[in-house]
């Protein structure tokens, strides 16, 4: 049985992670590859790698970085942050990413979307949506949530599965932070409306919250990164529970 | 041991050739047909578009060469769909080395299927101390259905092939580089047991 995958995502600056982690069997906590070599032995299923890095160099930093992830861990990880061109994309999985995720870049030029999937194929293409409740609609954010657009949140994922995308990894502004769980309303209508994968982010802060997006927010995979990264919450045990509550998961 | 990764400009070869370091081994990326004639194990990767990469074969001259290669081959993802008679996807007539065609999955389950699975049925030395419903990672759309040359299967809409044998070549639907400690044994087990 395919089972439901726990996703924690690294923020990437200049090749380094960013949010502090409290590992204390970690050598270098601001080391990424040792980080998602921990959480591969852990039982992460998969790996999200978001760069925020503004600096010239980043291409080629980022490059190496996915390079050196690829050298190491044995679980399939995505790249995403600034990737705006089929160049881009080329480079990243040359060097060993499984997936990458796009996001303003494809709301700003939609056929982008088309033409990854052209020459890569769908399974490699995540476009990540950001979105937020404004007056009772989820409108698209840009820009890591920062700039709001008047697109409608289910349009645009309808939009995105049309041009071929193979996964949606959607993020509530509303609830990314607070620790109150995952959007599952927002995330259950998604689901209902779209045949690709949802993977659902924003939110996380106990073990229950992971149950509920699965069974309430019908999400095929959760994104959680500070819950992991202080060890509020073990991968173990949330899969342990996970599995006692009938939820499918790899153990 | 000699080891041909083959390099067609098809997917992701970076991971299956780490996967490979990581077990103490070496693996040349090649297209010459001489050097694939002569290595000892031979693998065929493949990810993205099923007529497209066909395509890039035929341009090469490898759709003659894999189906009469001798030494132990591999088959990987859509690696092992191409080594089927035919693909759904893009129209696309395969290398014929497994009677069976290539089809894809019904819109009752999302498509494509992206995550870890589990095997059964397992059925050659492929598998080699890896237990019954082990968890493998996944993805894809299309997949080949069972048939007499399945040597494992998965569950998703309905039991399909998760992987394939005849005489020499081997395929595997799932992405043994990218399927933690189970991945990297079937990989050992390809490249020492086999």
């Amino acid at each position: 049985m395919l089972t439901k995958r726990i996703i924690p995502c690294l923020d990437i600056k200049d090749g380094r992670t960013v949010k502090g982690v409290n590992f204390v069997d970690l050598r270098d906590a601001g080391d990424p590859v040792e980080l998602a070599a921990i959480y591969a032995q852990e039982g992460a299923d998969e790996l999200v790698f978001l760069d925020i890095s503004a600096t010239e160099e980043k291409r080629k930093t980022l490059a190496e970085l996915v390079y050196h992830v690829a050298e190491t861990i044995n679980i399939p990880f995505t790249v995403g942050g600034g990737i705006s061109s089929v160049e881009d994309v080329d480079i990243l999985l040359k060097n060993g990413a499984d997936k990458v995720s796009i996001n303003s870049s494809a709301v700003k030029r939609p056929e982008l979307i088309n033409e990854l999937v052209a020459k890569f194929g769908s399974q490699c293409i995540v476009v990540a949506i950001d979105a937020k409740q404004i007056d009772e609609q989820w409108k698209v954010h840009l820009v890591g949530g920062k700039v709001p657009t008047e697109m409608d949140l289910f349009e645009w994922a309808k939009e995105v599965e049309q041009r071929g995308a193979g996964e949606i990894l959607f993020t509530s502004m509303d609830h990314d932070g607070t620790k109150n769980g995952f959007a599952n309303e927002a995330l259950a209508k998604l689901s209902k409306l779209v045949n690709i994968p949802i993977i659902a982010s924003g939110g996380a802060g106990s073990i229950p919250h992971f149950a509920d997006t699965f069974k309430e927010g019908k999400a095929d995979a959760a994104l959680a990164a500070s819950v992991f990264h202080f060890k509020e919450i073990e991968i173990k045990d949330l899969k342990n529970e996970l599995k006692e509550e009938g939820i499918p998961v790899r153990i | 041991m000699k080891l041909v990764i083959i390099d067609y400009g098809a997917g992701n070869i970076q991971s299956i050739k780490f996967a490979i370091q990581r077990l103490g081994f070496e693996a040349v990326l090649s297209h010459d047909a001489e050097e694939i004639r002569q290595a000892d194990k031979v693998i065929f990767p493949g990810v993205g578009e099923a007529s497209s990469a066909m395509a890039k074969l035929r341009d090469t001259g490898l759709d003659k060469l894999i189906p009469t290669l001798k030494q132990p081959v591999l088959g990987i993802c859509l690696g092992m769909q191409l080594m089927c008679k035919s693909s759904e996807e893009g129209n696309t007539k395969g290398l014929g080395i497994f009677d069976l065609d290539v089809v894809k999955f019904p819109n009752t389950v999302k498509v494509p299927q992206i995550g870890w699975n589990q095997i059964t049925e397992l059925q050659s030395d492929l598998f080699k101390g890896i237990p019954e419903n082990s968890y493998i990672y996944l993805v894809h759309s299309f997949y080949s259905p069972k048939g007499e040359d399945t040597i494992a299967q998965s569950d998703y809409a309905l039991p399909y092939s998760a992987a394939l044998q005849k005489d020499n070549f081997y395929g595997v639907q799932f992405h043994p580089e990218k399927s933690s400690e189970v991945g990297s044994t079937i990989l050992e087990n390809f490249l020492t047991v086999i």
